[in-house]
């Protein structure tokens, strides 16, 4: 049996393979301030789930908090296990995309699933999951509604901005303007992937992953409107770095 | 820094003083300093950080050398061939110590030197020291110029020597001792001093050579490191290279400082040369020309650009160069956004992720 385990910024998330592949059980929780402990309970928490013990199962961290987990037999950074867990569903070129917590990668590999280059965004929160969080927080809506509320628009809305602290301004110049809530919440959800598309071209299959699309499909929708094209979606977004460890744990 | 060694006059380099301010980890005290009374935080920090020490009247010099203040000059000299940042900061303190600033102008950008541009400068040269001679009285020694010509060519050679024992497999040197080996070329050119530590180094060099001594223990990987050190980060950095058994063996920033276009029976002209045909000042396809030709000699694996914030002038990731090095040439590149000194610019989390992954990626291939 194979662990991945991966420490992001805001989520920390299990998986277990078998020797096939295949997951066993899989295990997600806030991080928080103890980066050991949280990932000592979400392994925990996994290998109940797949009714394992503790022994004979390789562990591989990733993600910021990778060198953590001292229980781990290696490490492994977030870009190198996103790339090998979208690999493993998508065999073939692609370029990926993980929107995290606090930043986003592009990765594009070649089609032997090899990295031939990767960026994060730079310092801005602007385009990653803390942009949303403080956005919502601004306009008072609960983070889990935003997904909702930006479906039910009907209206495109342009916001342009290229930080964070600008875009509230800029949301908040919307509002006075009277524009409707769901039209603003999609325009931000729109702007994320403008924030994305500056980073690299997006040539070839593109696969959308992390914790943040795994909890808004609208940003499928929309890179796909953006693109002209299908985006792929792998089974389970917020787990392809977890996943992509337990496959370096394998090896 | 040849002519005014001629002419006998002591010279102080403010840019040595903000690396060394940066090296320290002092920069993020003075930047806001400077930012404050109208120097922009997006222009160069080595400027920033030097007015804004000069302005809180503190300086690191007086826990090393007991130095309580930067010397009050009786001129300031400038070549433009960096930045216009270089000119205004030179400028300020013309201003504040009421002292002439002379500048040379080079052409810039240019893809070859040609005859005409050199005719230019050799004639700003000229008239610089017609000046100097009417402050400091005297005429000018063509004998001490072309002495210092001479001592500068001479330590631009050993210089080059101690750079090139990295061409080596595995190397002697990673690109982190070139930055602290580099002061004498900087300021000392044209001295007797500069000469003799270069040559006491490159037979170091020379020595850990034949004995087969490497920077890095088990090298795995060469990579050629584009753009400016982050001076604050420099051991954090060397470490995590050492770590993943990588070695920095050539730098655009350490291996540019090579001015043998020198001679001394012509010292204006080829110092004209020398001093205008730097990397920095040279056009896009002439910089390329010049790192792809590095990579070749050093057998590098990849490239680092260290896009500095406030240094648009030495950091080339701006107008596509990492992404035709990769798409034209095949090389590995990974982009660092950062600073020399604006620590405020760089997150060592990101930077640490990136390089491991880039490592990762070359460990894949
Ligand atoms: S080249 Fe860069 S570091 Fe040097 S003075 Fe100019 S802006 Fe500053």
């Amino acid at each position: 049996m194979f662990a991945g385990i991966d420490v992001g910024a805001s989520a920390t998330k299990c998986m277990i393979i078998d020797e096939g592949k295949n997951e066993l059980s899989s295990a997600v929780k806030r991080t928080g301030m103890s980066l050991r402990k949280v990932a000592d309970e979400v392994y925990k928490e996994a290998l109940s789930g797949a009714g394992l013990e503790l022994d004979g199962i390789k562990v591989v961290a990733t993600g910021f908090g990778r060198k953590n987990v001292d229980f781990a037999d290696s490490i492994r950074t977030e870009i190198s296990c996103h790339c090998k867990g979208c690999y493993h569903h998508f065999p073939r070129a692609l370029t990926i995309v993980d929107i995290g917590g606090q930043d986003t990668k592009l990765i594009r590999t070649n089609v032997e699933g090899k990295i031939i280059d990767f960026k994060m965004n730079r310092k801005c929160a602007a385009g990653t999951g803390a942009f949303l969080e403080e956005i919502a927080r601004r306009m008072d809506v609960p983070l889990e509604e935003m997904n909702g509320i930006a479906l039910s628009s009907e209206r495109e809305i342009e916001i342009g901005s290229y930080c964070t602290v600008f875009t509230a301004t800029e949301i908040l110049s919307k509002i006075r303007e009277g524009e409707k809530q769901e039209d603003i919440v999609r325009g931000v959800f729109g702007s994320v992937i403008k924030r994305i598309q500056e980073m690299n071209p997006l040539i070839g299959d593109v696969v959308l992953t992390g914790g943040v699309v795994a909890h808004n499909e609208i940003l499928f929708d929309l890179l796909e409107e953006a693109l002209g094209r299908e985006v792929l979606k792998p089974p389970k977004p917020q787990f392809t770095g977890a996943f992509g460890a337990a496959l370096y744990a394998m090896m | 820094m040849e002519v005014l060694v001629a002419f006998g006059f002591k010279v102080y380099f403010p840019e040595n003083h903000s690396a060394l301010i940066g090296a320290r980890k002092i920069a993020d005290d003075y930047i806001p300093v400077a930012n404050a009374v109208g120097y922009s935080p997006e222009i160069c920090s080595y400027l920033t950080s030097d007015i804004g020490a000069y302005l809180r009247n503190e300086t690191p010099l007086k826990d090393a050398y007991g130095v309580s203040s930067i010397p009050k000059p009786d001129v300031l000299a400038v070549n433009t061939n960096q930045c216009r940042d270089l000119y205004e900061w030179f400028s300020f303190f013309g201003r504040r110590f009421d002292a002439p600033v002379f500048s040379i102008h080079p052409p810039k950008y240019l893809d070859e030197v040609e005859e005409h541009h050199v005719d230019d400068v050799a004639v700003q040269y000229e008239d610089m020291i017609a000046q100097l001679e009417k402050i400091t009285g005297e005429r000018l020694d063509e004998a001490k110029l072309k002495e210092a010509v001479a001592l500068s060519l001479e330590a631009t050679e050993l210089w080059k020597g101690f750079l090139d024992t990295a061409v080596h497999v595995p190397s002697p040197l990673t690109f982190f001792d070139g930055t602290i080996h580099m002061a004498p070329i900087v300021v000392m050119r044209g001295l007797q001093v500069a000469v003799d530590y270069y040559k006491q180094l490159k037979a170091e060099m020379d020595e850990r050579l034949e004995n087969g001594i490497a920077a890095v223990d088990d090298e795995r990987f060469r990579i050629y490191w584009e753009g400016m050190p982050v001076w604050g980060r420099l051991r954090k950095l060397s470490e995590q290279f050492v770590d993943l058994r990588t070695c920095l063996v050539a730098s655009t920033y350490c291996n540019s400082w090579v001015f043998d276009d020198m001679t001394p029976d012509d010292p204006i002209r080829s110092m004209a040369l020398a001093y205008t045909k730097v990397f920095v000042n040279r056009s896009e396809p002439a910089k390329e020309r010049y790192i792809l030709d590095e990579i070749k000699r050093f057998k590098a694996d990849g490239i680092i650009f260290h896009d500095a914030r406030t240094c648009p002038a030495n950091s080339n990731a701006s107008y596509g160069m990492p992404a035709r090095m990769m798409e034209d040439h095949g090389i590995p590149t990974l982009t660092l956004d950062g600073d020399l000194n604006d620590l405020r610019c760089w997150s060592d989390e990101q930077a640490t992720t990136n390089i491991e992954a880039f490592i990762e990626q070359l460990e894949e291939r």
